[in-house]
């Protein structure tokens, strides 16, 4: 059984049909790369998955349970993580804040009142996280929005990773990144990959999917039209299925 | 604009996220009046700025949850009329016991506040629309309740709450100091305070996130309403009774507090303590134009001359700081 099953997605945009019966399996462990021109669907799908967008049609399978029309919050509780290629930061909150968004852990203030943020425990475990990432950010207590992009997608990466997922969706992580950075990113997969974790990861750097991906998917007008081994295709052969050979 | 700011990240933030500036504002007003009037230090005219204060102050809460959340409410000084009218109506023309007229207040506030949440999340009507329609329809229904007249004679009890003055305090000062940190709590250092800035600072992050927007913007607006009420009951057991007219305007003037005290208009950013701060600028100002004998009708072009250099302020530093 794999980790994460989509049968027959679709997804409609008033009469736009931006997904048209999507069926595509990711297993445990290893790295899909997900490719297609501007407009395929490629977001779109990502984010039926993650519980942004309800699916008009088919079915959504995570984990050997059932999650078509799931929140956000949920998706995310159950180990699906993704680092969105605007990254979905809060740019005025600092870094540790952006690292436990929507998942403070909390303890009681005076003993009895309930509901306080646990700030050193955020901290502390926001800083180890960076460090283990390798990450170079001034501090955790800088406002997100006034680090370079290299160190915001960081802390996108860091979000996604402290809490244990299964699998990581990855939507553009390379495009705004300088080389070195790219290959920080791509070592990075090569990891969450060795460490078990799946991931799915939108690009449009064929050079990155081909560096990294075990499996190229490739979607067009909101369709799968390809579905290959890495191993088995060729960057021509790619390429011609994005732009309909 | 010749010097370039240091753009290096600081350090250490700020815990409390008000500005450093506000504060030497009010310092400034405070001396300047000082020099001014002979007046203003003494000790009955320093509680009566806290007790004016302490209507805004309340109100300028509400308006600094709603407005770091990215959102909008014109309805406050309306709705705190509206809450003075039907407490005051409760126990007066009703004859119900003295509770109800606290609970009856802080009720309209909530009611009303819970309507504009609706409004806004489920029907997506802009917030500044909504909260728009709802100053008339609170100023309205205030007026239909009370027949245009003020409701006059509350039981005593209501009129402590007002009036009394436990080891010299005002009530409504303490009532104000309680309220302020509560909030101040919640907005610092809860999930819900955190998740509200995050809403305001950037809503696709929120929603990505897990936090749901559009509940907790329900609950805020809801929450400004119940400010609303806290404010229309001090102001309805200071002057003891229900005037329909009550709170015409404050909406200028809390949001003014807020802006002033570091809330950021876009959202993302405010705290109550920078609030305090920014309505005791609006008090002192009130108070120091009074004591200066200069007219009301000045003072209403005062306060919106600040709003409108507040936010030009902030404007300033935003354009400075992101170079």
């Amino acid at each position: 059984m794999s980790l994460l099953e989509l049968n027959g997605i679709e997804k409609r945009f008033g009469s736009v049909e931006a997904l048209r019966g999507v069926t595509l399996s990711v297993e445990a462990g290893s790295v899909v790369g997900l490719v297609g021109d501007n407009g395929a669907g490629k977001s779109t799908l990502m984010k039926t998955i993650t519980g942004i967008y309800q699916p008009d049609g088919g079915a959504i399978r995570f984990d050997g349970q059932e999650v078509t029309f799931d929140t956000p919050g949920h998706i995310r509780s159950i180990g699906i993580e993704m680092i969105y290629q605007d990254l979905a930061l809060a740019p005025q909150q600092d870094v540790a804040s952006n690292i436990f968004l929507g998942r403070e852990p909390t303890r009681m203030l005076f003993g009895f009142i309930p509901g306080l943020i646990d700030r050193p425990k955020i901290v502390a475990e926001a800083e180890r996280m960076l460090q283990r990432l390798g990450a170079r950010v001034p501090s955790v207590l800088s406002p997100v929005g006034v680090l370079s992009g290299g160190q915001q997608q960081s802390v996108a990466i860091a979000r996604a990773l402290t809490f244990g997922p299964k699998l990581v969706i990855m939507d553009e992580p390379t495009a705004a990144l300088a080389v070195r950075e790219v290959d920080h990113v791509l070592d990075l997969i090569r990891e969450l990959k060795r460490q078990g974790i799946a991931v799915i990861l939108i690009s449009h750097r064929l050079t990155d999917v081909f560096a990294v991906c075990d499996r190229i998917v490739a979607l067009r007008q909101g369709q799968i039209i390809a579905d290959e081994i890495t191993a088995e295709t060729s960057m021509n052969q790619v390429v011609s299925h994005i732009v309909g050979g | 604009m010749t010097t370039a700011p240091d753009a290096a990240p600081k350090p250490r933030q700020n815990r409390f996220y008000f500005r450093i500036e506000s504060l030497v504002v009010l310092v400034a007003l405070c001396v300047v009046m000082t020099l001014l009037s002979p007046f203003f230090l003494s000790t009955s005219n320093i509680l009566n700025i806290l007790l004016a204060t302490a209507t805004i102050g309340v109100l300028a809460i509400g308006a600094t949850y709603v407005i770091a959340s990215a959102g909008l409410d014109l309805s406050l000084g309306s709705v705190l009329g509206l809450s003075a009218v039907f407490g005051a109506f409760l126990v007066d023309r009703l004859g119900l016991p003295w509770p109800f007229g606290i609970v009856g207040a802080l009720f309209a506030g909530f009611a009303a506040g819970y309507v504009n949440g609706q409004l806004i999340t489920r029907l997506k009507i802009p917030a500044f629309i909504v909260t728009l329609g709802m100053l008339g329809i609170a100023r309205g229904l205030a007026l239909v309740i009370s027949s245009g007249q003020a409701i006059y004679g509350l039981p005593s009890e209501l009129v402590y709450l007002g009036q009394g003055r436990p080891f010299g305090i005002p009530m409504p000062v303490i009532i104000f100091f309680l309220v302020a940190v509560v909030t101040h709590y919640i907005l610092a250092h809860t999930k819900y305070g955190k998740h509200t800035l995050v809403i305001g600072d950037n809503e696709q992050a929120a929603r990505a996130t897990g936090i749901q927007v559009e509940r907790h913007r329900r609950s805020l607006y809801a929450f400004s309403g119940l400010m609303a009420g806290i404010a229309g009951l001090i102001f309805m057991t200071r002057v003891n009774a229900g005037d329909p007219t009550a709170g015409l305007n404050y909406e200028l003037t809390a949001i003014t507090a807020a802006i002033i005290g570091g809330t950021n208009l876009f959202g993302g950013r405010g705290s109550i303590f920078g609030t305090m701060i920014g309505a005791l600028i609006m008090g002192v100002l009130q108070n120091g134009l009074n004591l200066l004998a200069v007219q009301s009708y000045y003072q209403q072009m005062a306060i919106g001359a600040v709003l409108i250099f507040a936010v030009w302020l902030d404007q300033f530093n935003r354009k400075v700081a992101a170079r």
